[in-house]
């Protein structure tokens, strides 16, 4: 048998702890192949977030540093500034990056850390079970807006790319989703160009990334894609949203 | 120099590479005087957007294996305490001034001393301690964040100056002497984050799956890191307490304070004496048991800037040895210091009863 693609040598296991059905182990995979092609495996320092990607020390071979919710930002901010050769890249959900830590990411942003940000949006939080997130839709039935968002007293979902673009010293930004294989391959694609800039000493560079949650969001596996589909990218416009290059 | 400016200073001198700064009265003093030496000195000044912030740019360079060092007061290292329980957990050393200001809330900013059940009883959550050091004059100020950073790389614990509001804006004459470290060696820090290049990869993580291997295991490694603290480093200072009748027990500005009305005590021959702990945490419970013991029928009067706080630590470790009723206490809580006019009535009291 030939082995047309063989597992990145970056991944450390076969098997995660993610649900069937979730994008957490699709990007996962992605960023394994392109620190493989960069060859940065031993000069990466990863942050692992608070939620279903905590243990992402288990997944990855490279040093890892466990935040506090929300406080990669600032965490890699300072490893950033001490080892200003190695190569950060600060993993987070919506939850951890959209709520909790929102200063962190604003300010980080703002202040142009040469950083790489994998943000991956699965509109509610998955580890503690699907409640709302700020990037939640409206109508959509968490445990905790049981009868669906509304825009009165809960807000409408905060659009991250969005919101860093007004921000001068971010230098990349582009949101992509890994809900089939043309846009996986999209998401690797800006994986790799956020990557990329961080080496090339260009700035702040995030990549959003529309990810399923099937447990989360109550649905089958095949339903969770369609939901990115039907429901999100109307909300959530993939592409990118700034590129100073 | 101020004592904020001496804290400042020492810290440069003693390889401190990163500081991250919010500013906050009356402790701002640190981070101007540092944003100006750590820049001629080609070091890492960041001001953060917020506390919680800051003292996570703490963590993040902690693990990144340099000398890192944040400051505050009172409400902004109430923010800091989530750093602070991640930074114990994750067992980094770092440096973490509090100049002490009146609360609870915003409080005020007069010097106080109502932050040491927060410093002394963990801060955070979780079972964790922090070594607290407390200075009383502009020279242990400077002397005591040196030896705070060879503490924390030393034990890997998160080390704490509590100053406050008069030792922070205190003017006075120190010997700026060069760092000379207090251990011979440092443990190697070989689980700092580098890059995994030429070993294994290394993670430094606070959460422990799967009791009770997991964290019950990690707690009783803790506890026996801080059992050897406690057996190690009881920190403080006695002043003429060998034969005395009453012995007030003071920390910071507070002991100064009581000094002044001592000696005016001693001076009409009363015989008073001052118990002065520099370390907070670990308590020197075994030195006040000894001046409990070799001085039969003594008194103890416990003076504090706070309602009370460090009182419970002289009454447990005083429990078995002196009655309860002799264990007295004076204390301002609003944010405001005793005179020595206070302090030596107080003493008079206790003379003519």
């Amino acid at each position: 048998m030939n082995i047309i693609k063989a597992q990145p040598k970056s991944i450390t296991t076969d098997s995660t702890k993610y649900c069937p059905g979730c994008g957490h182990g699709i990007i996962l995979r992605l960023i394994g192949e392109v620190v493989d092609e960069l060859g940065i495996r031993e000069r990466m320092i990863l942050t692992a977030p608070v939620g279903c990607a905590v243990v992402i020390y288990d997944y990855m071979f490279c040093d890892v540093v466990e935040c506090a919710h929300g406080r990669a930002p600032a965490v890699g901010t300072a490893i950033k500034r001490v080892h200003p050769d190695k190569f950060i890249l600060i993993y987070q959900g919506d939850g951890d990056l959209a709520a909790i830590g929102t200063a962190e990411i604003i300010h980080a942003a703002n202040r142009g850390e040469n950083m790489s940000v994998i943000f991956v949006n699965n509109a509610t939080y998955g580890m503690t079970g699907g409640q709302m997130a700020p990037t939640t839709l409206i109508g959509q039935k968490t445990t905790t807006s049981p009868s669906g968002r509304t825009i009165k007293g809960m807000g409408k979902p905060i659009r991250v790319c969005e919101l860093l673009a007004t921000l001068e010293e971010t230098k990349y930004l582009e949101r992509t989703s890994v809900n089939s294989v043309r846009n996986i391959n999209k998401t690797k694609a800006a994986i790799r160009k956020v990557f990329q800039n961080q080496l090339n000493g260009i700035g702040f560079s995030l990549v959003e990334i529309l990810s399923m949650c099937p447990v989360g969001w109550k649905l089958p596996p095949t339903e969770a894609v369609q939901f990115i589909e039907e429901q999100m990218l109307s909300y959530f416009p993939l592409g990118v949203y700034k590129d100073t290059e | 120099m101020k004592g904020n400016e001496a804290v400042g200073e020492a810290a440069i001198k003693a390889g401190c590479l990163c500081y991250f700064a919010y500013p906050i009265t009356p402790q701002t003093e640190t981070p101007e005087y540092l944003a100006k030496r750590m820049e001629e000195e080609n070091l890492i000044f960041l001001q953060a957007e917020s506390e919680v912030a800051a003292i996570n740019m703490v963590f993040g360079a902690s693990a990144a294996g340099v000398r890192v060092m944040t400051s505050s007061s009172s409400p902004g290292i109430s923010l800091k305490q989530e750093g602070i329980s991640y930074i114990a957990g994750g067992e980094l050393p770092c440096v973490i001034i509090n100049v002490v200001r009146g609360g609870p809330g915003l409080g005020n900013i007069e010097a106080a001393q109502g932050d040491y059940f927060q410093s002394t009883r963990g801060g955070g959550h979780g079972d964790y301690r922090c070594i607290v050091l407390t200075p009383n004059c502009v020279q242990e100020c400077y002397d005591m964040v040196m030896n705070a950073f060879d503490l924390a790389d030393y034990y890997r614990v998160p080390v704490i100056i509590q100053s406050d509001g008069i030792i922070g804006q205190l003017v006075e004459p120190f010997d700026m002497h060069p760092y000379k470290p207090i251990f011979e060696k440092f443990p190697p820090k070989n689980w700092a984050l580098t890059g995994c290049a030429g070993r294994k990869p290394n993670v430094v993580r606070t959460l422990y799956l799967n009791p009770p291997n997991g964290l019950e295991m990690h707690n009783r490694k803790l506890e026996e890191r801080y059992k050897k603290i406690h057996s190690e480093l009881r920190w403080s200072e006695t002043y003429n307490c060998d034969d005395a009748e009453i012995v007030v027990v003071a920390y910071g500005a507070t002991s100064r304070i009581a000094k002044s009305a001592i000696k005016q005590h001693n001076s009409n021959g009363v015989k008073v004496g001052l118990f002065r702990p520099k370390t907070l945490w670990p308590w020197p419970d075994v030195e006040l048991v000894e001046i409990a013991r070799k001085n039969k029928g003594v008194k103890f009067l416990v003076i504090e800037m706070s309602m009370g706080q460090m009182l419970e630590d002289v009454l447990l470790s005083l429990m078995d040895v002196v009655p309860k009723k002799d264990i007295l206490f004076y204390g301002m809580g609003g944010g405001w210091n005793p005179t020595p006019d206070g302090v030596y009535e107080k003493i008079s009291e206790i003379t003519k009863k």
